[in-house]
């Protein structure tokens, strides 16, 4: 399954200054997985303990996945899966 | 105390001072260095605020700019009121109002964007830009205006009437996006990515977050050099609550105060209260909300500054409390009957939560108390709306005492 994945400018360094990525996924863990495999870089950045580091957000479609299932969010074929920090605004 | 560097909050990486505000090895919130003073002579620095200009400018020593700017609209400097009335109603001795309706677009907001606009000129920036539930939207609009700068401000679509009224009329581009704040906030982030302009509240947000210093500058001096022993504050990102703390912090540390860190009391509404929630279950992360209260401007549901705001109550000794919406009509009614000030809906959190506070018996009645009202009461009139009903008469004298007789009777 085919999904988009958002990088934003902060972390482009590690992806080779590319803004997206598609990568195939069922979940967006998995979705994630196939990400670091391409750009080794990004695990140490944002992942944590098996999970995500507490300043970064990820979207699906425009949905804070901490609404949905988390990492275990399904994501289906043409979705688009955002990155961004979380310690915007206010 | 010249700033010297963007310091990562979590893991401790330096940048310069530049338009950023992630850490790119943890994603963790930059914050502005400053270097450390040279002998500090507390009397000397005193003498050279007191002889500033009646604006946050006076502490310009410690701010993240590098000259004070010219052409801009003066915030800050705002009233410290002592309100007796209100601290005997609630059983208490010593409540101060720090009424920062008093600014030039009438919420705190006026002096986070000073900042971060002043920053954002010395680095060049053409265009500034901002994610508002409606205060800082007028901010931005009023003095980009006031500086000759474009400005666009990007707010939930559903905001109150009086908010983008008072924002359009200074010239700027006013986008309305069909969401919530957060969602506002989300598609920001992406815009600041892809576009080279000074977000206030994104890439400038370590500047912008440093303005609300300025609220314990003034607080201490205006308290004859002293501090409170609690501070009751809203929340809704979390920024001004610790920022308010810091500004303490720092001239306790430069000798220019005396004594320790005031309590924290935070004030959200029940509505969206992902701060108070995670303080009651004992976390130290938020879990996101979908805001559902009439205290808009506070309606963050992922507040960035959430961990660090329950660390400062924690360690304060002070709490996180909620209120609901008819607590919140009944503060913004209560500080206006016994003060004379009238706000909108935050500052009928704070106030609530004041009340809350004191009704339990969490403060010693011979505590000295700072409430930070943070926005004016005209921008959120529906709040207010059928509280009260008003007289009709005909013109005559017998009309008006027959129904001055009838309302007696009522009352």
């Amino acid at each position: 399954m085919a999904v988009k994945v958002k990088i934003p400018t902060q972390l482009r360094a590690a992806t080779e200054g590319e803004a997206s990525a598609s990568v195939d996924g069922a979940t967006v863990g998995e979705v994630l997985d196939a990400l670091y495999e391409r750009f080794g870089e990004l695990r140490n950045r944002i992942a944590e303990d098996g999970g995500l580091r507490r300043f970064v957000n990820v979207y699906v479609d425009g949905e804070d996945i901490r609404f949905l299932d988390g990492l275990d969010t399904a994501v289906k074929d043409g979705d688009e899966v955002t990155i961004l920090p979380a310690v915007a605004g206010g | 105390m010249p700033p010297e560097s963007l310091r990562c909050k979590e893991c401790q990486t330096v940048y310069p001072l530049d338009a950023r505000y992630v850490c790119e090895q943890c994603f963790g919130p930059l914050e502005v260095a400053y270097a450390a003073p040279d002998d500090i002579d507390p009397a000397e620095l005193r003498r050279r605020i007191q002889a500033g200009p009646h604006s946050l400018w006076r502490y310009g020593d410690f701010l993240p700019v590098n000259a004070l700017p010219q052409g801009h609209l003066p915030a800050g400097w705002t009233p410290l009121l002592r309100a007796d009335r209100l601290a005997e109603r609630l059983g208490l001795k010593e409540v101060w109002i720090k009424n920062d309706a008093a600014n030039p677009t009438h919420s705190f907001k006026d002096r986070v964007v000073s900042i971060a606009l002043a920053r954002a000129r010395e680095l060049g920036f053409e265009t500034i830009a901002c994610a508002s539930t409606g205060n800082l939207a007028n901010a931005v609009a009023a003095h980009a205006a006031a500086a000759g700068l474009e400005s666009y401000v990007f707010i939930p679509s559903n905001l109150e009437e009086q908010k983008v009224l008072a924002t359009g009329i200074y010239g700027t581009n006013v986008v309305g996006v069909r969401g919530n704040y957060d969602d506002v906030n989300r598609l920001c982030t992406e815009i600041s990515g892809e576009h080279e302009w000074a977000f206030v509240n994104i890439n400038m947000r370590p500047y912008y977050a440093e303005g609300s210093k300025t609220l314990a500058y003034e607080t201490a001096e205006q308290l004859g050099w002293e501090l409170p022993d609690r501070v009751v504050a809203p929340i809704a990102s979390g920024s001004l609550f610790t920022k308010i703390a810091r500004g303490f912090q720092e001239w306790i540390d430069l000798g220019l105060l005396d004594g320790t860190l005031p309590t924290f009391n935070g004030a959200q509404a029940a509505g969206c209260s992902p701060v108070a929630s995670a303080f009651a279950d004992g976390k130290d992360f938020c879990r996101p909300v979908k805001p559902d209260t009439i205290a808009k401007s506070l309606a963050i549901g992922n507040p960035a500054d959430g961990p660090y705001a329950l660390d400062l109550a924690r360690r304060s000794s002070g709490t996180i409390e909620s209120v609901t919406d008819d607590e919140i009509r009944e503060g913004i009614r209560l500080l206006a009957q016994t003060t004379g000030i009238f706000t909108e809906t935050a500052g009928g959190v704070t106030t609530a939560v004041l009340a809350k506070l004191a009704q339990r018996g969490d403060i010693d009645p011979d505590e000295r108390v700072v409430a930070y009202i943070t926005g004016e009461g005209l921008k959120t009139l529906d709040a207010v709306r059928g509280t009260f009903e008003a007289w009709e008469i005909d013109p005559s004298i017998e009309a008006f005492e027959a129904a001055n007789e009838r309302v007696s009777a009522l009352a």
